[in-house]
């Protein structure tokens, strides 16, 4: 057992500055101005999406003070799930909906408007010290991540004959993850099939460390990820052979990505709106905002902007919905 | 080597070797507290307990993740205290040794081992779906006192059980029905070990984020709770966030606010400590 001396009159303090702090903490807040935008946003999904999302929830708190926005992190999969029973106003995605979802949905008279918001560039890398690999195809690359590689492609030179007589290790996204669902679905054809045999997490972080710290390494996950740790990790250029949309290998780039030569690995991120949410004004309020501050802000915060004539477009597109959604709602 | 000498030698390698294990886990926990507190301390000032989520790694703060965490912690003891501790007396002084509450008790041992998520989606169905508490603080806090139960009512029932039966029994013979023996006499003997429970418990509670993601915890909220009925963000959610940001600064704050959960959890276990001795040294036989 252990046996703690303690000073009681310091202790004491301790306890009652606790208390004063938990006060003062929650008092405050609920002074809401006249004539001014109020309401709840509810929003909840991808984790990959969210830095966008918060960054515009943090902007848009001093265009609308008295909107409560709020953000979780529940996954793209279960924010669908919130979204399809009508718990959620908005969205997070970094996938398209899926047709069991999009039933659900509408099984609960919940319909809804898809907005891309940004670019993602699922970037493929390698270890520094790798010096043999200076492109990939997407061949190759469907060869090594398909199921029916699991135990059997297992060395470089299986992959491409020039290359050398080593294991070669992979590291990718838990199969949890939007960012699988979309690589699989752009690699092998299929989303959600590859091999099982690979290094998973959930944290990209911890794909960055493995990669860096393995010469043997391969893997893949967001943009981002790389783009901060340059220096710690080599990019594999992707060549899709299809000259129409660039020739050659293609490195992932803020230009790459966004006029969409870097092809098929930059995926576009979503969010997804309600109809009932976009008939209240703060949520229509929001929306603009965020299509209008998106392009700035995901680059902020390690994403590509998609090219500004998209922004009009998906704004147009909310516009309509919206006019659409509010008709209806006004009449009751 | 005389016979007395190998055992005296055999004796010496048996401390180092005690030593040495009591080492590996000090070493690696102070490694990991050294590591954090390096990387963290630097960071924490008032803007960053005072500040709303943001972007920015630099303008961001822990302010609705603290206020949310010390609100879980309140409420969960609150709810998980009175219905551990009672359920654990019973088991102890009123349940019979029968078939059901063998089974009861088989059940509470096997629960202190279930993974937290799988609380989490219980939650989710009952406090949040069929109780329409939504992802509430409370939904959150209840969620948390499911999980936290088995541990307080096992220790509760470690410490009825280590109360002397001779005081007990001098209670019976003044006359005292047996609420009386237990109100008067052995939930306050018992109160130190019952305390410790808590403090293991809380301390448990505390860190957890997967079971609160899971019923709807957020993870930006800029507003601080103002009633059980809010929604709510705590400590572990932002540091997991920040964790998994690609950008380096991201994880400077998620160190700095590890700190202050560290400092949260010593400071309640120091309530509870200073409580728990104040009640032994009232404890006199």
């Amino acid at each position: 057992m252990l046996n703690f001396r303690l000073n009681y009159s310091k202790l004491n303090a301790a306890v009652l500055l606790g208390g004063a702090l938990m006060f003062s903490a929650c008092g405050g807040n609920n002074e809401g101005a006249e004539g001014e935008l109020a309401g709840n946003i509810q929003i909840d999904g991808s984790s990959t999406v969210y830095p966008i999302t918060e960054a515009v929830a943090e902007e848009f708190r001093a265009e609308a003070p008295d909107v409560r926005v709020t953000v979780g992190v529940s996954g793209t999969g279960g924010g669908f799930k919130k979204f399809t029973r009508g718990d959620i106003d908005v969205v997070d995605a970094s996938r398209q909906i899926k047709p069991s979802e999009d039933s659900l949905a509408q099984a609960n008279g919940i319909s809804y408007v898809e907005l891309p918001v940004a670019y993602d560039g699922l970037t493929v890398v390698v270890n520094p010290e790798n010096d043999w690999v200076k492109d990939i195809t997407l061949e190759e690359l469907k060869k090594i991540w398909e199921p029916a590689a699991q135990g059997t492609i297992t060395r470089w030179n299986q992959i491409r004959p020039e290359w050398p007589d080593r294991e070669i290790h992979l590291y990718g996204p838990g199969v949890e993850s939007g960012t699988y669902d979309y690589f699989t679905e752009a690699i092998v054809g299929e989303s959600g099939a590859s091999r099982g045999d690979y290094t998973a997490s959930e944290d990209d972080n911890v794909l960055v460390q493995g990669v860096s710290t393995d010469p043997n390494a391969l893997g893949f996950f967001g943009y981002a990820y790389y783009e901060e740790n340059q220096d710690k990790l080599k990019v594999v250029p992707v060549d899709d052979q299809n000259d129409s949309n660039g020739q050659g290998a293609i490195l992932p780039t803020l230009e790459t990505v966004k006029d969409g030569t870097y092809a098929p690995l930059s995926r576009p991120l979503f969010i997804y709106v309600n109809s009932k949410a976009s008939a209240r004004p703060e949520v229509v309020e929001f929306v603009n905002f965020y299509l209008d501050n998106a392009p700035t802000l995901s680059q902020e915060v390690g994403y590509i902007p998609m090219p500004a004539e998209m922004y009009q477009e998906q704004k147009q597109k909310f516009e309509q919905f919206a006019k659409g959604t509010s008709a209806p709602q006004a009449q009751k | 080597m005389t016979n007395s000498d190998i055992n005296r030698l055999k004796d010496k390698a048996f401390q180092v070797f005690g030593i040495f294990c009591t080492f590996i886990g000090l070493v690696v926990l102070a490694v990991f507290l050294i590591d954090i507190i390096v990387e963290g301390i630097t960071r924490i000032d008032w803007d960053f307990l005072t500040n709303l989520p943001s972007r920015r790694a630099s303008r961001a703060g822990i302010l609705t993740a603290w206020v949310g965490t010390l609100w879980i912690l309140v409420l969960t003891t609150l709810i998980a205290f009175p219905l551990g501790v009672a359920a654990g007396v019973y088991l102890e002084e009123y349940g019979r040794k029968n078939r059901l509450n063998n089974f009861i008790e088989i059940n509470i041992a096997n629960l202190a081992g279930v993974p937290s998520i799988i609380y989490g989606l219980l939650g989710l169905e009952i406090f949040v779906r069929q109780m329409n508490l939504g992802g509430s603080l409370l939904a959150g806090a209840l969620t948390l006192s499911l999980l936290i139960l088995p541990i307080i009512i096992v220790t509760t029932r470690e410490a009825v059980k280590a109360v002397p039966r001779s005081v007990r029994d001098g209670s019976y013979a003044l006359g005292a029905s047996k609420w009386q023996t237990i109100w008067n006499q052995v939930l306050p003997a018992s109160f130190g070990g019952i305390l410790t429970g808590i403090i293991l418990a809380l301390s448990r509670a505390v860190g957890e984020a997967a079971p609160l993601i899971v019923i709807g915890a957020l993870a930006y909220v800029p507003f601080t709770p103002s009633s059980p009925f809010d929604e709510f963000t705590v400590l572990p959610i932002q540091i997991f966030n920040w964790t998994s940001r690609p950008q380096e600064e991201f994880l400077t704050n998620a160190a700095a606010a590890i700190i202050v959960l560290l400092v949260i959890t010593f400071l309640l276990n120091g309530i509870a400590v200073y409580l728990r001795n104040r009640q032994q040294k009232k404890v006199k036989w």
